[in-house]
């Protein structure tokens, strides 16, 4: 069958994980899986009094896009239609289903683009907005949130209101960041941002040591819009911390190749991958494969921007790899680069094997109440679920919770009420915006249930 | 390609306009809610060489709104020479068992709302030596089926029709298409669960133009759905009697 539709997220096509029944919906990492249903229309304020909690392209890691059992979730996914563009300022109004790939494919060729690019474009507006995403500009542009102008909401009370920095303001920045419980997204406004091309030059460095790392990592934060770094979390002794440092700008007009980048293709994983793929002897075999081929030791040239801000998308479904069990993401920002250090000690003691350590330096925090970065280092690795993952992530709570930092909920599954509570001060602000648009509590998801204290 | 569409504001059609407009061809949309396609109107106009696209007003329960509206797709396009209908009402068996209201409007708008539809478009287009009428049927008009009893007879009556306009009018430069979806996840189907070879609307949106570039009067989409329908239509009575298909 030839098709070239658009790539919307496959999270629930084929079949559930794990042997779930067949109404189901899981998230990125496929634990947990909930048996529960998604309602999906064009409509979304015709449909908004029907589910509890409203989600994208269920790219979050865990549960936070998951309603609670039995109950429905609203698929935004088809609400996707621009509602205006103004090509002199960048404004964008668009229903909040309309996926980052769209913004991307319509607006790079235009030479605009989404002022945030995170690790995959497989995410809705509403998404961006829920999560309040950061991406390798962190440290000069901020979070998403930091760009939405305006939001409209349907309330738990099926009330449509508008919310800005100066209409319903507690409203509007108690839902960046708000993972969906203070109302159902329906449209977002935002700002893109002019670019003199649509590729990305870039340097990638490779680095034998921590320290070398996170201060090239300091310093291309000055010269650098885009900065992170994967690491080989699994070196220990000498060369832990090995890693590649990525730099990146937008190529000049004169750099860029004539031609706009064409949306790339996708490879499918067709099957789960058995759990035991993945263990640190080939994980250490793809991450040493992954480091010394990066030869010469400092590349540099103009990329696709997509191979530069998504690689992950170019493998359609690679959260198969991990095979039935799923896997977890977890990813905490820490202030102090001595606390980076010691977590990267802690991670490679405890042996949680990951393909994919990413490290980031953040700047301000945003004013989302939950919005996650904040000035510091923000350190994300893969954890594929097995018995002892809740008590690998106790400890790293534990590392990370006294060293002044917190967790990021689109990726989080395990961490408990009491630890999420210890690392949040802002949460009370949270809680009391969200008991002031939902009184009665009507929006809730599995991580509300986890994290804030609803009842099941 | 000068097009009106009618039903694009959502499903299939939605896709199939913006497609069309990414191509550089210029639409005009029919619907029955202004506030809808108005939004829609703005949508494909972004996303495609950024000429502003019109509409009107145009219900397929009310036939008196046709002539109107089609005469304002006349005069806002210059002439169309495309004419391509998605609307159309879905209801599952148990609704229209339960509900002989909703099975007689779910009647009249599938089929002879848009017969009627049809004729109007047909006339304009065969007036100005041609071109394409382009309509979404179903698969489920194909055979006589348990599940689809009702919605599948207004399907099938429509594609008779379909077909016979092809047959008709094709040597006067008019071609008929009859588009025959299978299950295709949508909006309309938001509820059903998907069957093997459910297709998306963005790949029945490529596949129809195609068509409509080709002139093809018959178009199974997605494209596994031809072998399935093929397959279906040979089966004989006793075994259709006993499946549930």
């Amino acid at each position: 069958m030839t098709t070239r539709h658009r790539e919307v997220g496959s999270v629930e096509e084929g079949k559930p994980p794990g042997g779930a029944p067949a109404e189901s919906l899981w998230g990125w990492g496929r634990h947990p899986v909930v048996a529960a249903r998604e309602l999906r229309g064009e409509d979304l304020e015709k449909i908004a009094g029907r589910g509890v909690l409203s989600r994208g392209l269920g790219r979050s890691y865990g549960d936070a896009s998951l309603p609670p059992p039995g109950a429905t979730a609203l698929g935004s996914r088809l609400a996707d239609r621009i509602l205006s563009f103004d090509p002199e300022s960048g404004e964008l109004h668009a229903e909040a289903g309309l996926s980052l790939t769209e913004i991307n494919r319509i607006f790079w060729p235009r030479l605009f683009s989404s002022p945030i690019l995170p690790g995959t474009q497989q995410i809705t507006l509403g998404g961006m907005v829920a999560a309040d995403v950061h991406a390798k500009n962190h440290h000069v542009d901020g979070t998403f949130g930091r760009h939405v102008r305006r939001l409209r909401l349907a309330l738990a009370s099926g009330e449509i209101v508008w919310c800005s920095r100066q209409e319903e303001r507690e409203l509007f920045l108690a839902t960046l960041g708000g993972m969906g419980l203070t109302g159902h997204i329906l449209e977002v406004v935002v700002g893109l941002q002019r670019i003199p091309s649509a590729w990305i030059y870039a340097e990638t460095e490779r680095i034998n040591d921590l320290g070398v790392f996170l201060r090239g990592l300091k310093e291309a934060a000055r010269d650098w819009p885009f900065t992170m770094g994967w690491i080989d979390c699994l070196k220990r002794g000498k060369g832990m911390g090995r890693g590649i440092l990525y730099r990146g700008r937008w190529a000049t007009a004169g750099e860029a190749p004539a031609k706009a980048p064409k949306p790339k293709k996708r490879i499918r994983v067709p099957i789960d991958f058995p759990s035991s793929l993945l263990n640190k002897a080939s994980i250490g075999l793809f991450n040493f494969g992954v480091y010394h081929s990066h030869v010469p030791r400092l590349k540099r040239g103009v990329q696709h921007p997509e191979d530069f801000f998504h690689p992950l998308d170019k493998i359609q479904d690679w959260n198969r790899c991990y095979g039935k069990a799923g896997f977890t993401q977890y990813q905490c920002v820490v202030p102090e680069p001595d606390d980076a250090r010691a977590f990267l000690e802690l991670l490679t003691r405890l042996g949680a094997a990951s393909f994919l350590c990413v490290i980031k330096d953040c700047g301000e925090e945003g004013d989302g109440l939950l919005s996650f970065p904040k000035r510091g280092t923000s350190i994300a690795v893969d954890i594929p679920v097995r018995r002892d993952t809740p008590e690998v992530v106790r400890k790293l709570n534990e590392l990370v919770i006294p060293a002044g930092g917190r967790v990021y909920l689109a990726k989080d599954t395990f961490t408990t009420a009491a630890d999420f509570r210890a690392m949040e001060p802002r949460l009370g602000a949270f809680l009391a915006a969200r008991r002031r648009y939902d009184p009665e509590g009507r929006l809730k998801s599995l991580l509300s249930q986890r994290l804030f204290g609803d009842a099941p | 390609m000068k097009a009106v569409l009618f039903g694009a504001t959502k499903g299939m059609g939605r896709s199939l306009a913006r497609q069309l407009a990414a191509r550089g061809d210029q639409l005009f949309l029919l619907g029955r809610d202004r506030d809808d396609l108005e939004r829609s109107a703005a949508d494909i106009g972004i996303r495609g060489s950024g000429s502003e696209v019109g509409f009107a007003v145009c219900d397929l329960e009310d036939s008196a709104t046709f002539a109107a509206a089609l005469d304002a797709a006349d005069a806002k396009l210059g002439g169309f020479d495309t004419v391509i209908v998605t609307a159309g009402l879905f209801a599952t068996q148990d609704a229209l068992e339960a509900d002989i209201a909703l099975a007689e409007r779910l009647l009249r708008v599938d089929f002879t709302n848009t017969v009627i539809f049809c004729e109007h478009a047909r006339k304009r287009l065969l007036a100005r030596g041609g071109g394409v009428l382009c309509v979404f049927t179903s698969v489920a008009g194909d055979r006589g089926r348990k599940p689809v009893a009702i919605y599948g007879a207004a399907k099938a009556g429509l594609s008779r029709y379909l077909e016979a306009l092809d047959h008709k009018f094709r040597s006067q430069g008019l071609a008929t298409i009859d588009v025959k979806p299978g299950f295709v996840k949508t909006g309309m189907t938001a509820g059903l669960k998907p069957p093997p070879f459910a297709g998306e609307p963005d790949a029945v949106a490529a596949r129809v133009i195609r068509a409509i570039e080709k002139r093809q009067p018959l178009v199974y989409a997605p494209f596994p759905w031809r072998w399935v329908m093929l397959a279906i239509r040979c089966l004989p009575r006793f075994v259709m009697r006993r499946i549930g298909f």
